[in-house]
């Protein structure tokens, strides 16, 4: 009875020793910047990062037919153009905060996982989102 | 000193936590979806509801485990030590709500259930450390070097707490920071959303209450039946 706890609670030790010593370690710099990745280039080469920026206005590209999608990643100073294999997430636009998972190749990032940030400010609408309204867009859609 | 007869039963208060909790939960639930949608995630936005006050609550119940096992290490009082064990307990079961909940709304938001980024890793943690809590209480069988040693993991688990807390502010994460932020005191959120969320809220904290006083009973009728 004792000994199934005990060995409960070194599963425990084991998996908290991981994540603070080895999960943590490098989550405690979740993403770099642009112009982090582009300053210290060689140390990240054919390593898997995650890149975080805002989506530049005007540079989002998707191919409906081969589900590619590009767009260029800015922190304001430097960018890099991600290309990204999939639908966008719903919430993905420009100007939007996101993180892409993936790594250079050639003179692209090859995004393998993108993810979206949002904001912490929750707005109603000023006007819509009545369930009709809903349904027409959920209609649209389809 | 303590009530020497230990009660058999519930008493009036924690009858009255849990049936005004229980009572208003559903009126909770309609605020929560008569709650306007929000300007980016639409109707998404309506976990917050369930998630924030699961987040805090836990927060809460893992202060008042801290709380008693500091009182349970000065003055050695068993009873100190049940109320611990009963808001740790509580704790996990909102903590794990919170998680849930999260992931829930981070698959259609973010893109995926789980990354570990600053915010999720801490909370991963905070709750692996009260999941070892109640392996290290079932591991030890002496009562009082049970109660002490669970004090210790009770106090220094605590620590997490704030780190999770802050995590979205002291390093980069996904995680948007706090819409209700108790460092600032800034409010990014409209009222009527503020309205349904605070009163889900206070909800949660009678639920919490109750349930807390009820669990230290259960521990009582339980040191009783281990000391036969």
């Amino acid at each position: 009875m004792r000994g199934k706890y005990l060995l409960g609670l070194v599963v425990i030790l084991a998996a908290l020793a991981y994540l603070i010593f080895g999960g943590l370690g490098q989550n405690l710099v979740y993403f770099l910047t642009p112009s982090e990745y582009l300053q210290d280039q060689a140390r990240y080469q054919n390593r898997p990062v995650r890149l975080g920026g805002l989506v530049k206005e005007g540079t989002v590209r998707y191919d409906k037919d081969r589900l590619e999608l590009r767009f260029t990643l800015t922190d304001g100073v430097a960018e890099v153009p991600v290309v990204h294999k999939g639908t966008p997430p719903g919430m993905f636009k420009e100007g939007q905060g996101v993180v892409v998972e993936g790594r250079f190749q050639g003179d692209h990032f090859q995004g393998t996982n993108l993810l979206v940030k949002h904001s912490e400010t929750y707005q109603a609408p000023k006007e819509g989102w009545t369930p009709e309204e809903v349904r027409k867009l959920i209609e649209e859609a389809k | 000193m303590l009530k020497t007869a230990q009660p058999e039963r519930p008493d009036t208060l924690t009858w009255v936590f849990l049936g005004l909790g229980l009572l208003l939960l559903p009126v909770g639930l309609y605020l929560a979806l008569a709650a306007p949608p929000d300007v980016n995630q639409g109707y998404l936005a309506r976990i917050m509801y369930l998630h924030v006050p699961g987040a805090w609550l836990g927060y809460l119940a893992f202060f008042v485990t801290f709380l008693y096992s500091l009182l349970y290490l000065f003055r050695q009082n068993p009873r100190y030590d049940r109320v611990a064990l009963a808001s740790a307990e509580i704790g996990l079961v909102f903590m794990g709500l919170a998680l849930v909940t999260g992931m829930l709304w981070a698959r259609p938001t973010w893109g995926v259930y789980w990354t570990w980024e600053p915010r999720l890793t801490t909370t991963a943690i905070l709750f692996a450390v009260y999941v070892g809590y109640f392996l290290l209480r079932g591991a030890i069988e002496d009562p009082e070097l049970r109660a002490k040693a669970a004090a210790a993991v009770g106090i220094l688990g605590f620590i997490n707490v704030p780190i999770s807390y802050m995590s979205v502010k002291w390093w980069r994460s996904l995680h948007q920071t706090q819409s209700i932020d108790l460092t600032t005191g800034k409010i990014h959120m409209d009222p009527a959303m503020l309205q349904a969320l605070l009163f889900n809220l206070l909800v949660f904290t009678l639920l919490y209450l109750g349930f807390v006083r009820f669990r230290a009973l259960l521990a009582v009728l339980e040191a009783r039946r281990e000391e036969a």
